[in-house]
């Protein structure tokens, strides 16, 4: 026994040192040069803080979209690819709100503020709605079905999805601003914010709320709606799920399906509600994102997605509090990648943590051992 | 109160349940007993509703329990202490009592029938923050039949509740289903220890590979001598 575990520990290190080895390979290809980092830091601490108020306003998106797919893992342990583009319609759905209710045009800070609320609500709304029929349309009836099935059913749902955003991007009459040239290009999400801003003439009309200061650094009121935004919603859910009857529900579904049932929980409307409640988060990261980042595109949830399931894998899948942590990780690490690395390499670094992290951890950070159920 | 009649069972192809029929009155201890693979828990999950009989009928109190959605057996007032008993690994031991009491109407009587519970089983008290997972085998069990308990069924189904406990914890869980049954709970046993089983109920049927060979009252099993040969051990 003790043999053993020696044996998986020298392992271990050995499989450390080789990625150490191709981690100072490759490293300074993608951007690692120490000296240099040391300098830039040196010369500008600030920066760091900095690059730190980035990646948390980041992460925080990633958070609440990885938040989906935990759940929807947790429950019925598929991986729903169709989340990121529900998240995408999430930023479609805000912005045509926003164009067709005036509010993208208007100068009245009440009205721009009653437009945002209602393309939160209506997103939220309409997101979650899309997700639970994913659920329904596309996975239920592949419940006891071999796990490829719903997995290929996922990603032809991705598709979809991803062309109803496609031909969404072209129609004009909704959003005058997407032009005649077609869906596949990016659009932009005009700045509500800074419009608010101006509109109300709030901190000199500068959305950088360090702008009157002599403080060089940046933190813009659309990194303080993000992040608050995002921490409630994170607190909000873990309250929901571990307080009321239905979060109980759903954590007693995800631990024994059968035992469950037994009890009398309704299977199918535990997992459309946790449908529901992510695509709704996702809904509302959407237009954190719209607003954060200044665009709308059809294949913006590709990469989201991504980002957010690498998240929710990090911190271990099915893990609430992981997929939070893991988003914010993710956030900084590609903050800091991208300041002081290489922003070509930012997609290599975060996955290399991921396959460090894995190979140490296969539950990823916070995941629990499966196979507990005594 | 509950009636099964001629219930035919499947597992896909595989014919489970050849014509099962049960009776079980108000207020008795009915067994289950047979050996490995005979039928008993899938009897039991499918009176719970988690397999659909294919022919046959199952009826409590005058309700077709096999016409109803499986979430509302629980509702009409049967609770399970299932087979490797099921607990929620990651809740804690209040949180599991709580989920029994999920399918209640009136959230009134929660309070009384907790404090039941843990008079019927103290140590449930002690663990009452530990996650259930944490718990040894014995206390599992516990668990398990006090978060049916939490249900206020009609009837209890309990699957094996002695498997894999030392004899003095056996000893305790069966006291304890005495206990209960006095109390006014109608109790379907399961067991693979015949024994002590049919010296606890008052009437007991005989299942072998998805048939009922024999039922009889639980003295008359216990002196029966197949069953003695078969089940009990006894030359």
């Amino acid at each position: 026994m003790e043999s053993i575990k020696k044996k998986i520990n020298l392992r271990r290190l050995g499989t450390l040192a080789i990625t150490l080895y191709i981690v100072f390979l490759i490293g300074p290809i993608a951007g690692l040069d120490v000296p240099a980092i040391a300098a830039a830091i040196k010369a500008n601490p600030l920066q760091l803080v900095q690059f730190l108020i980035i990646g948390i306003s980041n992460g925080a998106i990633i958070a609440i979209i990885a938040l989906g797919y935990t759940m929807v893992y947790g429950i019925i342990e598929l991986i729903n690819f169709a989340h990121g583009d529900v998240y995408m319609i999430g930023v479609f759905t805000s912005l045509t709100v926003l164009s067709v209710t005036g509010t993208l045009d208007s100068k009245d800070p009440v009205k721009i503020i009653l437009g945002l609320i209602l393309a939160l609500v209506i997103a939220v709304a309409f997101c979650a709605a899309l997700n639970a029929s994913i659920e329904r349309l596309a996975y239920r009836r592949l419940r006891n079905a071999p796990r490829l099935a719903p997995l290929i059913s996922a990603i032809g749902m991705s598709f979809i999805v991803e062309n109803v955003g496609l031909m969404w991007a072209a129609q004009a009459w909704l959003v005058p601003s997407f032009g005649t040239t077609g869906g596949a290009s990016q659009k932009v999400f005009p700045d509500m914010i800074g419009a608010l801003f101006k509109a109300t003439g709030f901190n000199g009309g500068d959305v950088n709320l360090f702008a009157s200061t002599d403080i060089a650094l940046r933190l813009t009121a659309k990194d303080v709606l993000v992040i608050v935004l995002a921490v409630a919603l994170m607190i909000g859910l873990y309250l929901f799920v571990q307080r009321t009857t239905l979060g109980k529900a759903m954590r007693a579904t995800a631990q024994n399906r059968d035992a469950a049932k037994m009890l009398g929980i309704n299977i199918d409307w535990v997992i459309t509600a946790t449908f529901l409640i992510g695509g709704g988060l996702a809904g509302a990261a959407g237009l954190m994102a719209g607003l954060y980042n200044n665009t709308a595109w059809w294949f913006m949830g590709f990469r989201a997605g991504l980002q957010s399931f690498t998240a929710a894998v990090l911190g271990g899948i099915g893990n609430i509090t992981g997929a939070m942590l893991g988003g914010f990780l993710i956030g900084l690490l590609a903050s800091f990648s991208d300041g002081y690395l290489n922003a070509r390499w930012t997609n290599a670094w975060v996955f290399a943590t991921l396959v460090l992290i894995l190979l140490f951890r296969p539950t990823g950070l916070l995941g629990e051992q499966t196979g507990q159920k005594a | 109160m509950l009636e099964l009649k001629d219930v035919h069972t499947y597992y896909g192809n595989i014919h489970a349940l050849k014509g099962i029929s049960i009776t079980v009155n108000d207020g008795e201890i009915v067994t289950l007993i047979g050996s490995n693979g005979a039928g008993k828990s899938t009897t039991l999950r499918t009176i719970q509703g988690l397999i659909r009989p294919r022919s046959g009928s199952i009826v409590l109190d005058g309700i077709a329990l096999d016409k109803v959605a499986p979430h509302k057996v629980a509702e009409l007032g049967v609770a399970q202490s299932p087979e490797g008993r099921m607990i929620f690994p990651r809740m804690t031991v209040l949180e599991n009592l709580e989920m029994g009491a999920y399918a209640r109407k009136e959230k009134s009587g929660f309070q009384q029938d907790l404090d039941r519970v843990f008079s019927l089983f103290p140590r449930l008290k002690e663990r009452i923050t530990q996650k259930g997972g944490t718990l040894s085998g014995g206390e599992q069990q516990m668990l398990a039949m006090g978060r049916a308990l939490m249900a206020h069924p009609k009837i209890l189904l309990l699957d094996e509740p002695s498997m894999g406990l030392a004899p003095i914890l056996v000893e305790l869980i069966f006291d304890t289903i005495v206990a209960i049954n006095k109390e006014g709970t109608t109790i379907l046993l399961v067991e693979q220890n015949a024994l002590m089983a049919l010296s606890i109920a008052n009437r007991g049927y005989v299942i072998q590979t998805g048939e009922i060979i024999m039922s009889d009252s639980a003295a008359s099993l216990k002196s029966n001598e197949m069953v003695q040969k078969a089940y009990l051990g006894i030359e």
